[in-house]
């Protein structure tokens, strides 16, 4: 693995047993949330995730900063296998690795002033000791925007704008070198959320950091997002530059994703040429044979109810996993 | 009032009487609206756009809220009539779908008797046999698959998608002439969004009905209405039609959100352009025009004065908005062209 790698994943599997757990080992039902995702993150850029609810996204989250266990599968950060730390190496990766979440109501202990939720993990690291606690929090507190005044109040005297900001000053208390925000925008208004977005890259841009940045706001993953990876059902489908799966989606399910979308002007409202999928997302616990995009898709064949497409590079690099691919218009130049 | 106005809302206040003070959450809200049309009411959280709808079929609690103005639908005003002629205005004459259908159903009865029960209390004469037609026929027509089967089913049954198509099958029952529809697809996932604003286009041109869709999202917007309220602090900041309000938009806030949205086509990383700060406190509002405090262009007036509905433009706009018209015009097609 080459050292311009952030993070990787390989072959990642998450399945959850529903139901009772199964007296003497009874059967039960098997959901599929992720399955067999792999993917690499280059230092510096952002990785967009994203799919509908119920695709694996958020476990997805959860599983690369080992916040849950895989079934199976493995995580490099820095070329060390996370699924397997424990202990001491456990939470040293922890400081490298940290998440946003995207309910800034209840990730913050409303116990806690805003000094403890942003200062306890850096003493606890022992990034910093007693002496110079509140000025490092302070610092960070300016950094991210919000008034280093506000030391002392509690999470219920913040705006939803204002709480999330105290959320990535606590996920950037420890000086990660990755971050993986799971929808950090998705509950903000949409002027805040700008305001949000922004702060992201700006310290992106000063720190080097790495995102994963998960969410279902196809637009917004387009502002941000170097690289975007679309999630069918806990399989990605497709993944590629940005540019390249925005202006031209090689799977059937990224085309239908992007047509859906709203476009703010209504010059276009007609003129865009509409897929409307019908039905829903299948179950997890019973997800269709073959390719599971298959029982919505136009173009599904009996080789598609047969047999899986696997995740394949075409010529620009792209990487899709469709028996019948859309036509991609060769770039010149 | 013209013959197609089926809803005219005149000089809308609505006033929350709460242990802190007094929220005026609605303040001075005008608008009408023609049979068959889309009425868009954009705005952020505590806008006041949630509160001017159910306002429209007499939700709040009259106990903590004080509503003054008129809203008058079919020659009637609602806010001064009888219980129970808004009874019967509610459902026959406007109906309402919320944002979670979830949270809208009841889970304990079959959605069959839910969209039953919504014909039945205003057709108390037909029989049960005739409601179950009825219903069937709706459920074909929003779209739910073999609703012979289905309309036994209890919500829990039905995807977030086909809670809403339920949702709008009550709605739609007693052929209403105004729909009101807030947030609609907020809870849903993007291709089940487009397919229920197909579905309500479809069904607006069929019942002839008119929609007032309320939204924070500007692409639905877009897609969807024909004249646009953009509301903020309780009040209209400005009302347009949705062309106008993409082309030349008439108030520092709606630049600010054309600005701040982000967009499938925009291949470059410029910032976006954020508004500063955060919506004021319904509790606290600034004083002069409530947007002054996070807007660019605020004159002194501007925290002194609130500023009144003005016409600017060739298009029809109407602003509540200090500045002169020559810099509304320069800045807001700057704003739209971004």
């Amino acid at each position: 693995m080459s050292s311009d790698i952030a993070l990787q994943a390989i072959d990642l599997v998450k399945h959850f047993s529903t139901g009772s757990s199964g007296f003497l080992g009874r059967a039960t039902n098997i959901v599929q949330a992720v399955d067999g995702v792999s993917f690499s993150l280059p230092v510096g850029k952002t990785l967009g995730i994203v799919g509908e609810s119920g695709c694996g996204k958020s476990t997805l989250a959860r599983l690369v900063t080992r916040l849950i266990d895989p079934s199976s599968g493995s995580v490099f950060l820095d070329g060390v296998d996370i699924t397997t730390l424990s202990g001491k190496a456990l939470r040293e990766m922890r400081r490298k690795l940290q998440i946003i979440f995207q309910d800034p109501y209840s990730s913050l202990n409303p116990r806690h002033s805003i000094g403890q939720i942003i200062g306890d993990p850096m003493r606890i690291q022992g990034i910093v000791n007693k002496a110079n606690e509140k000025a490092e929090v302070q610092e960070l507190m300016q950094r991210v925007g919000l008034n280093p005044e506000h030391y002392n109040r509690y999470p219920h005297e913040f705006s939803g704008g204002q709480r999330q900001r105290i959320g990535i000053a606590r996920a950037l208390s420890l000086r990660p070198s990755v971050i993986v925000a799971d929808e950090p925008v998705s509950a903000l208004d949409v002027s805040i959320q700008a305001q949000i977005l922004n702060l992201l890259e700006n310290l992106q841009k000063d720190l080097g950091l790495s995102f994963v940045f998960i969410a279902h706001d196809l637009s917004v993953v387009r502002h941000i997002a170097d690289q975007v990876a679309v999630m069918y059902l806990g399989k990605i489908v497709e993944v590629g530059d940005s540019a390249t799966v925005y202006n031209s989606p090689a799977h059937p399910y990224t085309k239908a994703l992007l047509s859906a979308v709203p476009v703010a002007n209504p010059s276009l409202r007609n003129s865009a040429k509409r897929i409307r999928l019908v039905g829903d997302v299948p179950s997890a616990i019973d997800p269709p044979s073959g390719c599971r995009f298959r029982t919505r898709c136009w173009k599904a064949t009996d080789l598609c109810e047969a047999v899986e497409p696997p995740l394949q590079a075409d010529a620009t690099g792209r990487v899709v996993a469709c028996h019948f691919p859309e036509e991609v218009p060769v770039s010149v130049g | 009032m013209s013959q197609d106005v089926v809803l005219s809302v005149q000089n809308l206040t609505v006033v929350f009487h709460t242990p802190d003070g007094d929220v005026v959450a609605v303040n001075d809200v005008s608008f009408d609206l023609r049979r068959g049309e889309t009425l868009g009411i954009v705005g952020e959280s505590g806008s006041g756009k949630s509160v001017t709808a159910s306002s429209i079929l007499r939700l709040n609690n009259s106990n903590t809220a004080t509503t003054t103005g008129s809203i008058i639908v079919s020659g009637v005003d609602v806010l001064t009539a009888q219980d129970s002629e808004v009874r019967r205005i509610r459902g026959s004459e406007v109906a309402m779908i919320f944002q979670d259908p979830l949270s809208a159903l009841n889970p304990y009865y079959t959605v069959g008797k839910q969209i039953a029960e919504a014909y039945l209390v205003h057709h108390p004469r037909a029989s049960k046999a005739d409601a179950r037609g009825v219903t069937l026929d709706m459920l074909k027509k929003v779209g739910i698959p073999s609703p012979e089967k289905r309309i036994d089913e209890f919500p829990h049954q039905f995807s977030g998608g086909m809670r809403q198509r339920i949702v709008i099958a009550i709605a739609l029952i007693n052929n209403p002439k105004v729909l009101i529809a807030d947030e609609p697809t907020t809870a849903l996932d993007v291709t089940v969004q487009a397919q229920i604003l197909d579905l309500m286009k479809d069904l607006q041109s069929e019942f002839n009905m008119a929609i007032v869709l309320i939204t924070h999202d500007l692409g639905v917007i877009a897609e969807t209405a024909l004249d646009v309220l953009v509301m903020y602090g309780g009040r209209i900041v400005e009302k347009s039609t949705v062309e106008a309000l993409f082309s030349e938009p008439t108030h520092p806030y709606s630049w600010g959100l054309l600005g701040a949205v982000t967009s499938l086509g925009t291949s470059d990383r410029g910032e976006l352009v954020a508004i500063a700060g955060s919506p004021p406190s319904l509790i606290s509002l600034p004083a002069g025009c409530s947007f002054n405090p996070r807007c660019a262009y605020a004159l002194d007036i501007c925290s002194a004065q609130v500023p009144l509905l003005r016409s600017v433009g060739t298009q029809g706009s109407v602003t509540a908005c200090h500045l002169p018209n020559n810099e509304i015009l320069t800045f807001g097609r700057k704003a739209a062209s971004r």
